[in-house]
């Protein structure tokens, strides 16, 4: 008994359990079907047997199969599972195709085999879809984290009448976060300027939207409450108030202009000390520790007054700069004063120089947000500086 | 990176022959040459190289904005030529690089002694009384099939498309990145090429032009290569009397042939 015999144009491959066909490569002529190709085709043997493979796909599947499936073939010898429609009677069907060439007769011949795949491609179809949406969400969340960060970075502060105020940020890594460092520097009065710097604990955009809500309560709370601990107080009861569990770090000058030049009263909470320099190189911390700001129960922020000197700045700094890292070293607060010491002469480099030292000492990629503010009287008119 | 790696170039044959270079086309890389390229080689100096997302291309260079359209593509050839100091080149273009050696020509014209536009088109989709072949929506549906087929390659994987593990035991001599696309590129490449249109850029060809065009071609047919004779001043059309897309596989010694009558008078 032989199965294998060319019966009234059949094939020897009948009882295959799979649509089996043999095309002629040069020309894409249909050469032989199986049974099974007949049925999933849903054509009479004769009709595809006088037709061409081109005739069987969708004008998208004729293009991949000369542009893809083709040269591979040539130069491969054979492809499997690509995925294709074959135009049947009843419509297209989705189809997984394995081929080989066959080069032994006297035309090369393509041996094809075609697997229906309607519901694995449908399966298929849907997991696509799902992927691409969740890249596109991602793109989306990427983008709002990404414009939301350049509305919260902060903004080059305004110009002051006889008062210079330098201020340089630097986001964590390679700038791509949104970070919760922040700065403000604000006009309350005819002569009196707020500036605060702090950092939201976190990142991310829920850090951010902390970031956002403080700035805005500064600006409000600094309008009724004149006294800077009593101003952190308020800040720390709004954040309270807020159903999240964010606080943050603040140091808060007030700045008044009278007569005899500039004064300060200034409050830290939770944040390195201001440091007030000399140009000879003099550093002193300012005020006095305090506490985190919306963090603790009954927290405590103590106001402490400075009358600025024509020869004197003042640097206001993140911990970004201070606990910077390098594996297990610490940049720390004395490599901090060694910059802030040697630009003292120049206090208008000084924020500028210590970004800098941080970035380098991280080579080239901080792990924290970095904000850094320096202010000093502006020499007097005429004045050589 | 250099041009040259970023291209994976290839150059054989003698120095200080002219230089004849071959542009792959949609869907695979410079493998494709390897039955044609050969044959040019005792007198020309042969370059191959692949195009930025295709076989072994730098794929760090490749920027989605700047190869939206076939004008970066053209650039890269430019670039390719400069790097290697070529002149008097023959370019030999497949496919959509037909077109964008039409580009780089009319860019740099005087790099180019004559072009081979194997199987062009100035334009794929309908249009008025145009005939590319296609409906916008039948490229549109091209994608959706390619995507399908790089099923299983989006990230994490980062997406290459390559033939399973035993196609790669199989494929003895090619090189290991053979035909390999990354899908995002290959979706990108594809819409460059189907959706382009470069009719008017043929009146400004001034090469000497050898447009071939295979007799059954479901993707470029002979309209469409009668078209490209016509615009570009001067240019031939032979037919190659082979079916497909790809003469240069389906039949390789009249391609060649082809191309040597052109070159060699």
């Amino acid at each position: 008994m032989t199965v294998a015999s060319d019966v009234a144009g059949g094939s020897r491959h009948d009882r295959v359990p799979a649509a089996y066909a043999v095309l002629d490569r040069l020309d894409g002529r249909v050469l032989e079907v199986n049974e099974a190709f007949v049925t999933l085709l849903g054509r009479p043997r004769e009709t595809l047997l006088a037709g061409s493979w081109s005739d069987l796909l969708t004008v998208a599947g004729r293009i991949y199969s000369e542009t893809h499936l083709m040269p591979m073939l040539d130069l491969n010898g054979r492809v499997e599972e690509v995925a294709l429609d074959v135009v049947a009677d009843g419509g297209r069907i989705p189809v997984l195709l394995n081929a080989v060439l066959d080069r032994t007769g006297e035309r090369a011949s393509i041996r094809v085999v075609l697997f229906g795949a309607s519901a694995r491609r449908r399966y298929e179809t849907e997991l696509l879809r799902a992927t691409r949406e969740a890249q596109e969400a991602r793109q989306q969340a990427d983008e709002l984290a990404r414009t939301l960060q350049q509305t919260l970075i902060p903004p080059v502060p305004p110009a002051i009448p006889r008062l210079e105020v330098s201020a340089v940020y630097r986001p964590a890594g390679d700038g791509d976060e949104v970070g919760g460092d922040f700065y403000d520097v604000f006009n309350v009065g005819p002569s009196t300027w707020v500036v605060v710097l702090g950092d939201v604990a976190g990142k991310g955009v829920r850090a951010a939207a902390v970031t956002a809500f403080i700035r805005h309560a500064v600006r409000d709370l600094a309008m009724q409450v004149a006294d800077p601990a009593d101003l952190l107080h308020a800040l720390d009861r709004a954040l309270h108030a807020r159903p999240t569990e964010r606080f943050c770090s603040a140091v808060l000058l007030r700045l008044t202009e009278d007569d005899a030049g500039w004064s300060i009263a200034g409050a830290a909470g939770g944040h390195p000390l201001p440091i007030l320099g000399r140009r000879d190189g003099t550093l002193v911390d300012l005020g006095r520790p305090g506490s985190l700001v919306g963090l603790l129960d009954d927290p405590l922020f103590t106001t402490f007054t400075h009358r600025l000197a024509p020869d004197e700045f003042v640097t206001l700094l993140t911990d970004g700069v201070t606990e910077a890292r390098r594996g297990r070293e610490l940049f720390g607060e004395d490599a901090v004063r060694d910059v802030v010491r040697s630009r003292a002469s120049d206090p208008d480099g000084v924020s500028a120089a210590v970004v800098a030292a941080v970035v380098d000492y991280q080579a080239g990629l901080p792990h924290d947000d970095i904000a850094v503010l320096t202010l000093h009287p502006s020499a007097p008119d005429g004045a050589v500086r | 990176m250099s041009v040259v790696a970023r291209h994976q170039v290839s150059v054989t044959g003698p120095d200080g022959a002219a230089p004849m270079l071959f542009a792959h086309g949609f869907g695979c890389d410079q493998a494709v040459w390897s039955r044609v390229a050969p044959a040019f080689t005792d007198e020309f100096r042969v370059v191959l190289f692949d195009h930025v997302g295709a076989g072994g291309s730098d794929l760090t260079a490749y920027d989605p904005r700047a190869y939206a359209t076939l004008d970066r593509y053209a650039a890269d050839v430019l670039e390719i030529c400069e790097e290697l100091d070529l002149r008097d080149v023959v370019f030999v273009g497949h496919s959509v690089s037909a077109m964008i050696g039409v580009l780089a020509q009319v860019a740099d014209p005087g790099r180019f002694a004559r072009l081979v536009l194997l199987g062009p088109s100035a334009r794929y989709v309908d249009d008025d009384d145009y005939v590319g072949g296609f409906a916008a929506s039948d490229i549109d549906e091209l994608l959706d099939l390619m995507d399908s087929n790089t099923f299983g390659w989006q990230q994490p994987l980062a997406g290459l498309v390559m033939p399973g593990p035993e196609l790669v035991e199989d494929r003895g001599v090619l090189d290991a990145s053979f035909c390999r696309l990354r899908p995002d590129i290959a979706h990108d490449f594809a819409t460059a090429t189907f959706l382009g249109d470069n009719r008017d850029d043929l009146a400004r060809v001034s090469a000497p032009t050898l447009v071939l065009q295979n007799r059954h071609d479901t993707i470029a047919p002979l309209s469409a290569g009668a078209f490209v004779r016509d615009r570009i001043p001067g240019a031939r059309l032979e037919i190659i009397e082979t079916s497909g897309h790809c003469a240069h596989l389906s039949a390789p010694a009249e391609t060649i042939a082809a191309i040597r009558g052109f070159v060699s008078p």
